[in-house]
């Protein structure tokens, strides 16, 4: 690795600072299992490394019945797949989370760095994206808040400005009748990239779906909201056909790239196929059922 | 010249103070720096599992944890499982079932399922597996390595 110098400031204004004074190549370093290997093999220019590990709002995981849940930008997924709160109220982070590397990444890989990182195959985005995820942004202007569905702009990249720093990550309070489901298709049962992923929140009120979030992922140059796919569900019964349409709209947004995980035609078909699978597991949790795999 | 830092952690039990590059990752400086040689390089990118250390209570690998971060911390090499000599039951169990070969990748299987037990006391098949995705192994086949963490679960039934 080229030389770097390691800082672990204590308030967010130091790190602002830090990344301010030093210019784009001082990085912020989260859990360190994207940016370290980047830095190691140059694909990175890293002067500085600022550790936001010790900075009080970048870590640790709130909740309140009305105002919803919290999450530091850098807590590390295990403790998010751990927290009794989440896997009751959020499983579809659980999904996400539990799913990223294994179990020595998840020690210390964050939702964070996995959205700033901004890959098209991120698998914890299209769930941040459904769940209604806001960003909040620190920076030396101030601070701002963006939907998650708009942070990414292009692969590796994202709307942080210089010296910017993602704080954490708040979704709403869950409704009463309401489910989320992450689904990933890779050719083994776990550690590799995501050929596609997606994932489907749902509301219903007696047998209406009311509302409909569906994000499918490394099937564009960025995490993908698919507003049509969820549109096709509301205001009606959740039916074969109405999946159909959904699961179709999904197929039609997804403007994949061949490459050596899939071809642009298997992956248009798993966009669907995963689309339609993520809304009955949704619909499952709305109602309160277990999942059956 | 990178920059170098006086750091301080518990390795093992034992109180140990080490001078670092900032840029060393931890593998590096338990390897080269503390001569804790038994944690293994294999990918150096996050893959392979064979640097696996427990750090505060969690399985991390040391080739993406820079050395400097581990200021205050506790780690847990392979080293520091067999206790005066002993073998801990795993250690043992890996031997009786045979599951090494070359054994580069033993180290890591060993302390990632040493963290898998502590909190798992006794894991189905199917946990043990996805537990150990992330260590890899080109020599067993897996198969020995899974039933000698089981074998290790009954033993301290
Ligand atoms: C073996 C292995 C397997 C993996 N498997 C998967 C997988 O299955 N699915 C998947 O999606 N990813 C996977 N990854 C990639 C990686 O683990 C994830 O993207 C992870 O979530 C990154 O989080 P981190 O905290 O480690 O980020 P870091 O590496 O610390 O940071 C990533 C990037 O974001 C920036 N950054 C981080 N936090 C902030 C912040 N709060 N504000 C501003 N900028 C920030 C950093 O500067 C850096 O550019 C894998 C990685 C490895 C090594
Ligand atoms: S050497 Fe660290 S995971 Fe392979
Ligand atoms: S025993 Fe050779 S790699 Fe596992």
């Amino acid at each position: 690795m080229q030389d770097v110098t390691y800082r672990r400031p204590a308030t967010l204004q130091e790190a602002v600072q830090l990344l301010k004074d030093n210019g784009p190549t001082a990085r912020v370093l989260a859990g360190g299992t994207d940016i370290i290997v980047m830095a190691r093999e140059r694909r990175r220019d890293t002067s500085m490394f600022v550790d936001i590990k010790a900075i009080p709002e970048l870590t640790g995981i709130r909740f309140d019945a009305s105002e919803g849940l919290t999450l530091g930008a850098a807590t590390p997924l295990y403790q998010i797949y751990r927290n009794e709160t989440i896997q009751r109220l959020y499983p579809c982070l659980v999904d996400s989370a539990s799913l990223i590397g294994g179990t020595a990444v998840q020690g210390r890989a964050s939702f964070g760095g996995n959205l700033c990182n901004a890959g098209p195959a991120a698998d914890s985005i299209p769930s941040l994206i459904v769940l209604e995820g806001k960003a909040r942004i620190v920076g030396p202007n101030g601070e701002r808040t963006v939907a998650v569905e708009d942070f990414c702009t292009a692969p590796g990249r994202n709307v942080l400005e210089a010296g910017e720093i993602l704080v954490s990550l708040s979704f709403p309070a869950p409704q009463p009748n309401s489910g989320a489901r992450f689904l990933r298709f890779i050719p083994r049962n776990e550690m590799d990239i995501a050929v596609v992923n997606a994932a489907t929140s749902l509301r219903f009120e007696g047998n209406n779906v009311v509302a409909a979030r569906i994000a499918i992922g490394a099937v564009a140059p960025r995490p993908l909201f698919v507003p049509a796919a969820g549109a096709a569900l509301v205001g009606k019964p959740l039916t074969d056909e109405s999946i159909a349409a959904a699961a179709s709209a999904s197929r039609d947004a997804a403007t994949p790239i061949d490459d050596m995980r899939g071809s642009v035609r298997q992956r248009k078909h798993l966009s669907y196929v995963l689309t339609e699978r993520t809304i009955r597991d949704a619909a499952h949790r709305a109602r309160g059922e277990a999942l059956e795999h | 010249m990178s920059n170098r830092i006086i750091i301080n952690t518990v390795i093992n039990g034992e109180p140990t103070e080490f001078l670092a590059d900032e840029r060393d990752s931890l593998l590096e400086a338990l390897r080269e720096r503390i001569g804790l040689t038994g944690v293994k390089e294999g990918c150096n990118n996050g893959n392979c599992g064979a640097c696996a250390v427990i750090m505060d209570g969690r399985l991390v690998n040391s080739c993406l944890v820079l050395a400097a971060e581990t200021e205050g911390a506790n780690i847990t090499t392979v080293e520091g499982l067999a206790k005066g000599g002993e073998l801990t039951p795993l250690q043992q169990t890996f031997l009786e079932d045979a599951a090494l070969q070359c054994g580069i990748c033993t180290p890591g299987f060993l302390v990632a399922a040493t963290a898998l037990l502590e909190q798992n006391p006794h894991p189905s098949e199917h946990e043990i597996r996805y537990w150990l995705a992330g260590n890899l192994c080109r020599c067993t086949g897996y198969d020995k390595i899974i039933r000698a963490v089981q074998h290790a679960a009954e033993r301290s039934a």
